[in-house]
């Protein structure tokens, strides 16, 4: 148990325990070069992200379709998770069971198992290497989190305010837009931030069910990771880290603990 | 959810003002038919085709010869034990970490808000990613051996023992620790925060010592959130694949890595045997998740009254 007195010594372990496998990437990125043994590398330069930038890796349109797509299956899942999570809240025993049965399997199922097996069927629909089709199945994904943050919050919802609302003359609709949503706009942004992180490292399901032409950032680190330019495979890596950051930065002051910690599968 | 207490809120609540609103099953509807009708048609043609069926030109009736042909190598029982290995070592380290992490994240004064960033920063980085920084810190010409040859540990690349596409799967480990351990330390912090906090107060208070404090109230309180974050990461990492991919050892692979590649196999007829194998995944993570899924039951069954608002 740690006292209050020995805290520098905290701050150094969370520290280098964060930080230990993104500096090899920062520095491997910046480096012209880096000849074992040295602990630094010996020259600083620009080459890998250049190149990286440059057309012939294709990481600009990686990085487009990404943004795309993660905004995609972020809006999509908020569409049809949010009144989910306001009707599950809403409703009660054995179908409720059965609708979270259904709504939450997916956090315990490998995406490796869904795609394989939803593979024929997408091809047999003409989805299969498409945008539509990779959005769904990332969408399969993400919307458990959409609804799992939303239950939470509209579970605190007392409901006075909306039955105020509603005993003035209000309509459902303007009781909705001028209530209800108000309150959730926390809820809601850390929701989205969620559902478009799930998205964003998603793998094996864009690979397969993309078939190689939709063309995402963790593709495009792949592809680099069975090249032999380690600095071009750090900077490929930290352009596919940087933008989660900024999206975490920027619902940041949303998040409490809890919340927060629902983000990593 | 419990019912005589439920039906009396109900009875509160209806009728005053819900009137023209949408029901909630039309709410629920368009999420459950989505998920329900992919995550089925997903299931029900990875069975069908594992069986045979709706394969190219293999079998017009079942059969489960894929099944019997998974397990008549070795193989299948390497790469099975692998990946209990690695997941079940991965959760052990993510949860001991995790706790670790929890605890500092609750007691930390000065500095705190920096502690905290540093702590949740690994969550949102993208697995890939994640491997890739491991990799570049474990390979033996990486960071480490670097400083190990700094503080005079070693000589050459070849005396740093081998860290990734080794057996023992040190560096997919390493990886998914990384990602999971700040995952348990914050629901672990949550969980703690909620109720122990007082409690372990009252015992110091009384005089017990901080080890029996950690063991006599500390624990015993997070035991349950504890059981249902080690079985999230425990499934996620059975069902792992582009860390493997990245610092795996070619063999034995990882289970998802094996049901890939066969499935991308270039002799269609070796289809059948990667959905066979995607239904084992599958059958050990569904049991894997039966003591989570009895505490969420329970733990609804606690909460549940909350949540049924004023709706028949």
């Amino acid at each position: 148990v740690t006292g209050a007195r020995r805290f520098p010594f905290v701050v150094a372990v969370a520290a280098v325990w964060t930080l230990l496998p993104l500096v090899p990437l920062l520095l491997w990125s910046w480096s012209g070069g880096w000849p074992w043994p040295a602990l630094l590398p010996p020259r600083w330069s620009g080459r890998a992200w250049n190149y990286l930038l440059s057309p012939s890796t294709r990481a600009l349109p990686a990085l487009a379709t990404s943004i795309t797509l993660s905004g995609g299956v972020a809006a999509l899942a908020l569409v049809l998770g949010v009144p989910a999570a306001l009707g599950l809240a809403r409703y009660g025993g054995r179908s409720r069971a059965v609708a979270e049965a259904i709504l939450f399997a997916p956090l315990v199922v490998p995406p490796l198992a869904v795609a394989v097996g939803l593979h024929v069927l997408f091809i047999r629909l003409g989805l299969a290497d498409t945008m539509l089709g990779v959005m769904l199945v990332h969408l399969v994904f993400a919307l458990p989190y959409v609804v799992l943050i939303l239950l939470s919050a509209s579970a605190t919802l007392r409901g006075a305010w909306e039955e105020q609302g509603r005993s003035l003359g209000a309509t459902p609709w303007q009781v909705w837009w001028h209530v209800t949503l108000p309150m959730l706009r926390p809820s809601l942004a850390v929701a989205a931030t969620l559902a478009f992180l799930v998205s964003w490292s998603q793998y094996v399901l864009t690979l397969l069910i993309g078939g190689g032409q939709v063309w995402t950032l963790p593709l495009l680190v792949f592809a680099t990771a069975r090249g032999s330019d380690p600095a071009l495979l750090a900077a490929a890596a930290l352009l596919l880290v940087a933008p989660t950051l900024v999206v975490l930065l920027a619902s940041a002051r949303f998040l409490d603990h809890r919340q927060r910690g629902m983000a990593v599968v | 959810m419990g019912g005589s207490h439920r039906s009396g809120l109900a009875a509160r609540g209806a009728g005053t003002a819900m009137k023209f609103a949408p029901t909630p099953a039309l709410l629920i509807a368009p999420a459950v038919l989505l998920l329900g009708g992919l995550f089925g048609a997903a299931f029900g043609f990875s069975v069908a085709q594992s069986l045979g069926l709706w394969s190219v030109g293999v079998a017009d009736a079942p059969t489960t010869r894929y099944y019997r042909a998974l397990w008549s190598t070795p193989d299948m029982v390497r790469s099975l034990g692998l990946t209990l290995y690695v997941s079940t070592a991965t959760t052990r380290c993510a949860t001991a970490g995790g706790l670790l992490l929890a605890l500092v994240l609750l007691r930390v004064r000065r500095w705190a808000a920096v502690v905290r960033v540093l702590i949740q920063l690994p969550l949102p980085v993208p697995h890939m990613a994640a491997a890739v920084g491991v990799a570049l810190l474990l390979t033996q010409s990486g960071l480490l051996a670097r400083l190990g040859h700094a503080l005079g540990l070693l000589a050459a690349p070849a005396d740093m023992p081998p860290l990734i596409y080794d057996r023992y799967a040190i560096g997919i480990i390493a990886a998914y620790t990384w990602k999971e351990a700040p995952f348990v330390a914050l629901a672990l912090a949550a969980a703690l925060s909620n109720r122990a906090r007082e409690a372990e107060h009252m015992a110091r208070t009384l005089g017990a010592s901080p080890w029996q404090t950690f063991w006599r109230i500390t624990f015993p309180t997070v035991a349950p959130t504890l059981l249902g974050v080690a079985t999230v990461v425990w499934v996620f990492t059975f069902g792992a694949f582009e860390v493997p991919l990245l610092l795996g050892q070619s063999y034995p692979r990882m289970l998802a890595v094996e049901a890939y590649t066969a499935y991308n196999d270039t002799n269609l007829l070796v289809r059948p045997i990667a959905l066979a194998l995607n239904s084992v995944i599958v059958v050990v993570t569904a049991l894997a998740t039966v003591p989570y899924l009895w505490l969420l039951r329970r733990a609804n069954r606690e909460h549940g009254d909350d949540a049924a608002e004023g709706r028949a």
